[in-house]
């Protein structure tokens, strides 16, 4: 499903002193089947922007189109409940939203609200607890009576189980351990690449956007700042800095790099042991990779 | 967050009513309360009214928000007028459809009523608007600190209040997030049989108790690392002070309650 933003703004409590902007005339397009990063400084309007996605608020102005529904200041889609039956969002936190008796109960909850039948949530069990790194013996335990990254899971096994089309992730490996991080976010970028799911991942870490987005696009006050291919966008320092905002760790290694050895080793999404490789053919004298 | 009622809400303001000391905002609210009651004629009613409208004036608040954040509030207002109205069956009819007769008795202690209520609602929301909750529960625990003689627990109300008014925002917005976590896994709050709707309650409520627990129990021992060990011997960071501005209020607030006596009187 293609979103499509157009000329957006969102005003939160309208007509108050609390009036406040969190969207302006923002205008963007994410392609079925892509992996986009939204990056921006708290405040930017992530949040905000995500809960267009399957019609939890309605614009100001402007108009949100999400595969064949379209949702404007005055129209929203009869069907929305089969728009979020499309658009699964993982909220920052989702362990917060936990509450049956048993895991297997959690899981079950978003399929049975949207009418799915008890066999096929058997069988999208089935398919789902090896992907998020779930065992079968916890299915009838309390998820309260979890670890924090097991929580977690669970409540991403949660929005899986409804078989989204396109998967919007708020932070989803905001307050986990290294290990978990990476864990959750690989197990996202497979989903998305075997399934090819839609993903959108709203996210503070320049890394994650640089490692796993085909495209980038950066929030600044409610305002589109800038938009593009992650290695493009991601290797401006100066227009970086200016909205708080860094340059990920391995395109500040290269750059000084060069600024120090004169030699530029270019950027194609390359893990450290093949850059490792490339300075040490540089040390020994011959071109780079 | 489109809370449409504002009762309870602070707008952040540099007016006069702002800047009075809490205690001296919660004396006048609580006697204006008392004399709303002893209204009895015309002029006493306009003495009140001008009163309480130019105290609302005074906060420099747009009157469009106060007025359309009582909205709610409306709705009884109009109730009660009405009820009053139909109920009353002194004086002169006024008017006559099928069994329901309108008397004139009626019409005025329908509005007499009605505005006394409007009144009250209006100044007390007044309080709430211009003075931050911390003030409010400062100024209880100045006010009821001779109750301490007698072993009441003071501070540990106060404690109580203000924790609780801190937590009412962040148990919103938590309420809010965790709505929008479970309607988009389907649940539907807005439409359905009330039984459904009622159902669709749980998935917000356990998880609203359970962040409440974890929240508390944080709380307590953060304040205990922080050394805290109850009232005794605590001092303040904001001290209360009664200033000029106090004692102008409270000298205009004693000649609105005489005069209203005065009109009382001789009315």
């Amino acid at each position: 499903m293609d979103i499509i933003f157009e000329n957006v703004t969102y005003v939160y409590q309208p007509g108050t002193p609390f009036a406040h902007k969190a969207l302006v005339d923002l205008s963007f397009r994410v392609s079925s089947g892509s992996f986009v990063a939204i990056i921006g400084h708290t405040g930017s309007g992530k949040s905000t922007l995500i809960q267009h996605l399957n019609g939890l608020i309605t614009p100001t102005a402007g108009e949100v189109t999400v595969g064949r529904f379209h949702i404007t200041p005055d129209k929203k889609p009869k069907d929305m409940k089969e728009l979020r039956s499309r658009v699964g969002i993982v909220f920052q936190y989702p362990e917060h939203q936990l509450f049956a008796e048993t895991v297997a109960k959690d899981i079950a909850f978003g399929p049975e609200n949207f009418g799915v039948s008890q066999v096929e949530i058997d069988h999208r069990m089935q398919r789902i607890l090896p992907l998020v790194g779930l065992s079968e013996e916890l299915l009838e335990r309390s998820p309260f009576e979890l670890s924090g990254g097991q929580m977690r899971r669970v409540a991403i096994a949660g929005v899986l189980a409804v078989n989204p089309e396109v998967i919007v992730l708020d932070e989803p490996t905001a307050g986990l351990d290294p290990r978990g991080q990476k864990e959750i976010m690989d197990m996202f970028y497979k989903l998305h690449h075997a399934e090819n799911m839609t993903t959108i991942l709203v996210t503070h870490s320049m890394e994650d956007a640089l490692k796993y987005a085909d495209h980038v696009i950066i929030l600044n006050n409610g305002r589109k700042y800038m938009e593009g291919l992650p290695e493009d966008v991601l290797t401006r320092e100066d227009t970086l800095t200016k909205v708080q905002l860094d340059v990920p760790e391995v395109i500040r290694f290269l750059q000084r790099f060069e600024q120090k050895f004169g030699q530029s080793i270019p950027y194609n999404r390359q893990d450290i042991p093949d850059i490792a490789r490339s300075i040490q053919r540089i040390i020994k004298g011959c071109a780079p990779l | 967050m489109n809370n449409t009622l504002i009762i309870g809400q602070y707008v952040p303001g540099v007016s006069l009513i702002h800047r009075l000391d809490p205690r001296t905002k919660m004396t006048v609210i609580f006697v204006f309360i008392l004399i709303v009651f002893l209204a009895n004629s015309l002029a006493s009613y306009a003495i009140i009214t001008v009163f309480a409208l130019a105290a609302t004036f005074a906060t420099r608040i747009p009157l469009r928000f106060i007025f359309k954040g009582l909205m709610p509030v409306w709705f009884l207002i109009g109730f009660t007028f009405i009820l009053h109205l139909l109920v009353t069956k002194e004086g002169p009819v006024l008017l006559e459809i099928f069994t329901f007769s309108i008397h004139l008795d009626g019409l005025i202690k329908g509005l007499a009523i009605s505005l006394r209520f409007f009144l009250l609602i209006l100044v007390t929301s007044l309080l709430t608007l211009t003075t931050t909750p911390i003030e409010i529960t400062d100024a209880i625990e100045d006010m009821l600190a001779p109750l301490q003689k007698i072993k009441f627990p003071v501070h540990e109300l106060a404690l109580m209040m203000s924790i609780s008014l801190r937590f009412i925002p962040t148990l919103m917005q938590e309420a809010e997030k965790i709505s929008k976590a479970q309607a988009s896994r389907g649940v539907d709050f807005r439409t359905g049989p009330v039984k459904e709707r009622l159902k669709a309650i749980v998935p917000l409520l356990v998880p609203l108790f359970v962040s409440s627990f974890k929240r508390a129990e944080e709380l307590a021992m953060a304040m205990e690392a922080r050394g805290y060990h109850g009232g005794e011997g605590r001092t303040k960071l904001r001290m209360l002070k009664i200033q000029k501005c106090d004692w102008l209020a409270l000298g205009l607030f004693t000649l609105v309650v005489l005069g209203l006596l005065l009109t009382r009187h001789y009315a």
